[in-house]
């Protein structure tokens, strides 16, 4: 399965009648078992590219292919929850299909196991995050989409779901499209990375890394994150 | 206790008014029971309450279930909104008296130009009230749904009924009083029994006993309704709601 994104230009009409030019000409692809991150200054367009690559913004330049029975996790950047449906509900309703066993180890890895009934008002930002990540894992995604998963959550608990979204990502071959302006999720857990330019936002250099995301150390880590640094003091 | 309490007072208040009164204008309430009593024994009481509340039930459920989808429709298409509006504002505004008038010059004096009469009162409010309640539905929510690629009819119910149901309890409620208002009227003009009817004939042999039976009897009904019926349903609409504590 391969997802390909070719978006010509996307200009928003103001309220005053004028337009504004939001996306620039990007194109990008992504296979099965990549994980594409998109970084770029905050405003520069990333949430109106996904609204396009999730069919939800039709009104734009381009086109945009991904396999029509492509099943879509999406984890939105507030964790739109039904608030008058319970945890497990909300997770099946948006996977009918979910084996119970299944369900049972997704809420055992990312430790929702005392929550099945409770309702999202009930909850904290960070575990109705967690939800909202395993209704996205619950249906099995053949592309999974993640705006911002881990925005305004403290560090340790950001890291943790950091190594689950990994440990979920690696167990069946899925195409994942990550948004964040963290270097370090984007340095953990891609495989691409597509650095965009303020609005109108367009990719301004494509950044692999050819080690596995297992086995990338510190010292990598660090390496990798040196590079970026200099790349973006560059374009600047 | 302290509903008891006020309702205990009011019992009073009215007692000695008609004290200072007299009977003719204000029976006091031990007479108002004997007429009560008396009507339920005869079984006529049960006749005419019967006759009233299924005439409200039929033009409730018709006003309601119509009037919602109409409202649903023109609070989410900008086209039905913009066609249906002038009718609206226009329905809004006429008074029940007129709608009675004509449904009983146009279809006879007969039960169905009774309920649609009285259906077509309440029609306008619950169009205003689900419109309302399908403008206010969070857009966010539907985007989700969307993208889960959920069925239409799953979608309605888990992601936009719930965001309607307070908006359906409101109108039920102000709905219901708004009914039990007009199908009096309905009944005084042109039926030949229900509450409505025993209230004119009271009115014209000057039976205020009667005529407080009937009417506080009718009220009593319309009280165990609105808690046995609607606030439970309004409660579970909202349970999901965090509680204050």
């Amino acid at each position: 399965m391969r997802l390909e994104v070719e978006i010509t230009g996307k200009t928003f009409r103001s309220a005053a009648g004028g337009t504004q030019r939001v996306l620039a000409p990007v194109s990008f692809a992504l296979q099965s078992g990549e994980v594409g991150v998109l970084i770029g200054p905050s405003g520069c367009g990333k949430s109106t590219m996904l609204r396009i690559i999730l069919g939800l913004d039709r009104d734009f330049g381009g086109h945009v292919s991904r396999p029509p029975e492509a099943r879509i996790g999406m984890v939105f950047q507030e964790p739109r929850l039904l608030p008058w449906r319970s945890v497990e509900q909300n997770v099946r309703l948006a996977a009918p299909d979910v084996t119970d066993a299944k369900l049972a180890e997704l809420f055992r890895i990312l430790e929702l196991d005392a929550h099945r009934s409770h309702f999202p008002g009930e909850l904290s930002l960070g575990l109705a995050r967690r939800v909202a990540l395993a209704r996205a894992f619950a249906v099995e995604p053949d592309l999974l989409v993640l705006d911002e998963p881990l925005a305004s959550l403290d560090d340790a608990l950001a890291g943790r779901l950091r190594d689950e979204i990994a440990t979920l990502v690696a167990r069946r071959p899925v195409m994942t499209l990550l948004v964040t302006h963290s270097l370090d999720d984007a340095i953990r857990l891609g495989d691409r990375l597509f650095l965009l330019s303020p609005r109108p936002a367009r990719i301004v250099r494509e950044v692999p890394i050819a080690i596995p995301r297992a086995q990338r150390s510190e010292a990598e880590l660090g390496r990798i994150r040196a590079e970026l640094a200099a790349l973006q003091l560059e374009s600047k | 206790m302290l509903r008891l309490l006020s309702f205990a007072l009011l019992l009073a208040i009215w007692w000695i008014a008609a004290l200072f009164v007299g009977a003719a204008k204000l029976p006091s309430p031990p007479a108002v029971l004997d007429v009560v009593v008396a009507e339920a024994s005869s079984g006529a009481l049960f006749l005419h309450l019967g006759a009233t509340l299924a005439r409200v039930s039929l033009a409730f459920v018709l006003a309601m279930s119509l009037g919602s989808a109409i409202g649903y429709l023109m609070g989410r298409v900008k086209l039905a909104d913009r066609l249906g509006d002038p009718w609206l504002i226009l329905l809004l505004n006429l008074p029940a008296l007129v709608v009675i008038v004509l449904a009983y010059i146009w279809a006879g004096l007969t039960e169905a130009a009774a309920i649609a009469a009285i259906a077509i009162n309440k029609l306008p409010t619950a169009i205003v009230t689900l419109r309302e309640g399908a403008r206010a539905l969070d857009r966010s929510l539907d985007e989700m749904a969307s993208v889960f690629a959920m069925p239409r009819w799953r979608a309605f119910r888990h992601v936009v009924l719930p965001q309607l149901a307070p908006y359906i309890a409101a109108s039920a409620r102000s709905g219901l009083s708004l009914v039990w208002k007009i199908v009096l009227v309905a009944e005084l003009l042109g039926r030949p029994n229900g509450v409505g009817f025993e209230i004119g004939v009271a009115f014209q042999l000057f039976d205020t006993p009667r005529l407080l039976a009937y009417s506080l009897t009718f009220a009593a009904v319309v009280l165990v309704i609105e808690t046995a019926l609607v606030q439970p349903f309004e409660a579970r609409a909202t349970r999901w709601r965090p509680r204050a504590a």
